[in-house]
């Protein structure tokens, strides 16, 4: 069978580029990945699944022109299917001479300790256990939480190889197991939910506690909601809404975006798109962010990228293909999984903290709303247009204090005027389970609708 | 050009995807310790895609992705493993792992063979995608293209993706079922942005449908683009949409996914089971306005989402979930069918051989009422029309559910006037289900879809006749 080091992938990936015809270029993407998922109900375990999975993907670029193909299997027979394909469906592309495949650049991949062994040993009783600690704790938390409505515990171990005719070998691998729970309160009359998580890379960074806390009182603070009357307002995002605000920002600075007419910052670089103080980094050499790196989809050294420094736009991402359309270089942006050709896009944002905790910034507000949740964001914002509208639930903030919850209404604004209206950011930075750290933002003129 | 033969040509000869006496072996060893219920699901699934963004034709994508997934029941507790290696070794270890992972320490253990069920695929294909060239995949997207970029020099992009995929599968289980299928998918879609003086738009226009390329022989590619192109082109002159809480009317196709969300997903039996859905205990009640009758049709050809067998080997079926308002049951995979003592109801899904079976819907519509739509405008003084919806999601619990306006309209006096700009409408489902007061005769489908639970995406369908709710809360920046 196969393994799973560096030398056996790499090695596969160089079995496949060795193919290569006269004039014919050959990126071969390798990955592998070891998942384990528990769920607990009621005491017990409702469902344990366990499995290794592996794909190959496989781009062709010859005549300037560009095909691809994956399997998902690592057998020789499919490999070598799969690189007839990709050759095969290379003859109905328009020809391009910017097709290209990533170059070393000299840049050098830095050394990042996102792979911890010891969680391959974990028994499957301790990963049972630990879901059904969790359950037991949300469960036994509150007399008002009448259920959970799922309770995991979630590990995967991944390794992934980028090899191509052009120099490039890349090899990287990371562990990650996370704790995620999803609670029901009720009070006589209506019924509430509430998460909590906590992510890590390792069992010891798993706090089972924080997350059940944190998934009991977002649904017990919800309970008794009401619908807002509409108004201009306000809002906070709580951590876990402003990084899903922040990682639809980083899509309109892809490269790609751009490059296709889509990107509403187009021609912009160099002027004020965001409140003065506000910055944004896309950094996924930082070992703390869950998305972290040390190469991109296209194996060239990951490395930091200033997106918008004290509300200035400072440039986009590129891939190799937008970085050689639009005459500039890569900015090791690219994204993929082994069944798809390179994107661009971010994987460790994150705005630089203010110096405030969440608490004092809304003891400063006389009438704001704290979002706890948003809903329908796939579907209510158009990143060409701008246009921002999502559903909502949390808190009304009236005079600096948390007050009633309210659910049942949207907020809406554009991205362009968000931006810019962002009044504050919080001092109390986390990196989530998304391409995007959490923070405290607060934004002012947001349309709410409710009654 | 050279003279490359198509990327994928799958031989057509119908070989099962694994020997049933291997199947029947797994399914032995997957009981060895016990346990109540093992199941083996089969799947080798080939697709191929290919976009054109930009004027330039992308690539084109083939992939294939085979392999079993396991599971095995025991008590309260299911254990599950996939693996992509097919050969007795690979499904012996896979069902080893199941098996340890179901912790069976009893149960009957035992295994009927397998019996072959004689269920006809649900639909003939016509022209498997399979062996149709690449290049003439490439002259869809090209047509589509030029005729988008045709509708005016305020056209600034298009961006158009085809795609189909053959999926085959085999299930087997303990009690003696044994099921195939092959479901053949094809779709098209055309994305446009326009640009104006008050900055970009975009319209997006799609056709999905379990047929092979004869989906061609009916939707005219150029058709799809021209729509698409004057959906971006109309918003270019939209105002912002209004905020607060007024009357909606959704048309014919557009509103399908208001149902999918307000109270399709509640409907579904393991949220109920887990006291997760705003329905629960609630058959037999009026749960919706007299006159809505809400069906989900697993078995409604060619639509995105039906299928001859769902992913347990059950045959799709017709289920009228609410009639007149009243609601009748839940879809129910075959766990839940089992707790509740029920027979199944054709509705146990999954993504692919790496995933569980949950319960999904497949086609999910509101039927006919019997007004005409122009009296239904007519009879609203002041509110938005919404003629095409883009996604949505719903908290099952609490019933609140969002979904995007792609393209709406304001209504003033009981006309269409100015367009508007995107924004989300949200409501309750609950509350919305009783708040529909006028019911279309004009059903039509809505667009494919894909369904997102727990991580999984399926193929589904929707569909409405045009229809009025009296009030949901449309949010919009105008103040």
């Amino acid at each position: 069978m196969f393994g799973t080091t560096a030398s056996d992938l790499l090695a596969m990936g160089d079995e496949i580029c060795s193919q290569a015809r006269a004039g014919e270029q050959i990126e071969a993407v390798l990955a592998y990945s070891s998942d384990t998922e528990v769920r607990a109900w009621e005491g017990e375990v409702e469902s344990f699944s366990s499995a290794t999975s592996f794909g190959v993907g496989v781009r062709v670029i010859s005549s300037q022109r560009q095909g691809f193909a994956y399997a998902g299997s690592w057998e020789p027979e499919v490999i070598a299917e799969t690189l007839d394909a990709a050759r095969a469906n290379s003859a109905f592309g328009t020809p391009d001479e910017h097709l290209a495949l990533a170059e070393p650049d000299g840049v050098d991949p830095v050394e990042l300790d996102l792979y911890r062994e010891e969680l391959a040993g974990v028994t499957p009783e301790r990963k049972i256990d630990l879901a059904l600690a969790l359950e037991r704790s949300v469960r036994s938390a509150d007399s008002r939480i009448v259920g959970v409505e799922s309770a995991d515990y979630v590990d995967s171990l991944s390794a992934g190889a980028v090899v191509n005719t052009s120099g490039v070998r890349s090899f990287g691998r990371d562990s990650t197991c996370y704790l995620m729970a999803y609670a029901l309160a009720s009070d006589e009359s209506e019924t509430q939910t509430g998460f909590g998580y906590s992510v890590g890379r390792s069992l010891e960074d798993l706090d089972e506690g924080k997350a059940a806390a944190d998934c009991v009182e977002r649904a017990l603070r919800l309970l008794g909601a009401g619908k807002p009357v509409s108004g201009r307002t306000t809002v906070v995002f709580d951590p876990w809404v402003a990084a899903q605000f922040l990682g639809i920002i980083g899509g309109t600075l892809s490269g790609e975006a751009l490059l296709k007419g889509r990107s509403l910052f187009a021609d912009r670089v160099g002027e004020q798109v965001a409140a003065a103080g506000f910055t944004l980094t896309d950094d996924p050499t930082n070992p703390l962010a869950f998305g972290a790196s040390s190469s991109d989809g296209e194996g060239l050294a990951a490395r930091r990228n200033d997106l918008i420094c004290d509300g200035e736009l400072q440039k986009f991402l590129h891939n190799s293909y937008t970085a050689r359309r639009l005459n500039t270089v890569s900015t090791a942006s690219a994204v993929r999984g082994y069944s798809s050709t390179p994107g661009v896009g971010c994987v460790a944002l994150a705005p630089s903290p203010g110096s405030r905790s969440a608490a004092d910034l809304i003891a400063e507000l006389e009438d704001g709303v704290l979002v706890q949740g948003v809903s329908g964001l796939h579907s209510g914002v158009n990143p060409v247009s701008g246009d921002f509208s999502t559903g909502a639930e949390g808190l009304r903030i009236r005079d600096g204090e948390l007050a009633e919850p309210i659910r049942e209404f949207t907020i809406a604004s554009t991205l362009q005027r968000m931006l810019l209206d962002i009044a504050e950011v919080g001092n109390d930075l986390e990196w989530l389970p998304m391409s995007s750290a959490g923070v405290t933002l607060v934004v002012d003129g947001v349309m709410i609708s409710g009654e | 050009m050279s003279a490359t033969p198509p990327p994928s040509t799958p031989s057509q000869a119908v070989e099962p995807l694994v020997d049933e006496r291997l199947i029947s072996r797994t399914l032995k060893a997957a009981l060895r310790g016990g346990g109540d219920f093992a199941e083996v699901f089969v799947e080798d699934k080939r697709s191929s895609s290919a976009s054109l963004d930009d004027g330039k034709v992308e690539e084109l994508v083939t992939g294939r992705r085979r392999g079993a997934g396991i599971r095995v029941v025991a008590g309260a507790s299911t254990g599950f493993a996939h693996t992509a290696d097919l050969s007795p070794s690979g499904l012996a270890a896979a069902a080893e792992i199941a098996a340890a992972a179901a912790r069976a320490d009893g149960g009957q253990g035992s295994t009927e063979s397998p019996r072959r069920g004689s269920r006809e695929p649900i639909n003939e294909v016509i022209i498997p995608p399979g062996r149709v060239s690449g290049g003439r995949k490439v002259d869809l997207l090209k047509l589509a293209d030029e005729t988008a970029r045709a509708e005016g020099g305020a056209i600034r992009q298009v961006a158009c993706g085809y795609g189909d995929s053959r999926r085959r599968i085999m299930v087997a289980d303990s009690e003696g079922l044994l099921a195939t299928d092959e479901q053949v998918k094809t779709f098209f879609g055309v994305s446009c942005v326009a640009l104006g003086d008050g900055g970009m738009q975009t319209g997006r226009e799609t056709s999905g449908r379990t047929v092979g390329f004869e989906l061609f022989d009916d939707v005219d590619v150029a058709d799809l683009a021209r729509a698409a192109a004057r959906r971006a082109l109309t918003k270019l002159a939209a105002h912002p949409a209004p905020s607060g809480s007024m009357p909606v009317v959704i048309g014919p196709g557009g509103g399908g996914v208001l149902f999918h969300e307000a109270c399709g997903h509640g409907l579904e039996a393991d949220l109920v089971n887990k006291g997760a859905s705003v329905f629960a205990g609630r058959v037999g009640e009026q749960v919706a306005n007299a006159g809505v009758t809400l069906i989900d049709d697993g078995t409604m050809s060619p639509e995105w989402g039906c299928y001859a067998i769902d992913d347990e080997g059950r045959p799709a079926q017709r289920n009228v979930l609410i009639a007149d308002g009243v609601l009748q049951g839940y879809m129910l995979d075959r766990l839940r069918a089992r707790r509740a003592g029920r027979a199944g109801t054709g509705n146990g899904r999954r993504e692919s051989y790496r995933h569980l079976p949950m319960v999904r819907m497949t086609n999910t519509f509101i039927d006919n009422g019997d007004a005409r739509s122009e009296d239904i405008l007519a009879d609203t003084p002041r509110g938005i029309y919404v003629a095409h919806l883009g996604g949505g999601q719903v908290n099952t619990a609490t019933g609140d559910f969002v979904f995007g306006m792609t393209e709406a309209y304001l209504i003033e006096d009981g006309r269409l006037t100015a367009p508007i700009r995107e924004g989300n409408l949200i409501g309750n489902g609950p509350q919305v289900l009783m708040e529909i007061d006028a019911i279309g005769n004009d059903f039509a489908m809505g667009s494919p879809g894909t369904c997102g639970k727990d991580g999984q995406g399926v193929p589904v369908g929707d569909g409405t006749p045009t229809l009025r709710v009296a009030r949901l809360t449309v949010g919009g920046t105008a103040d």
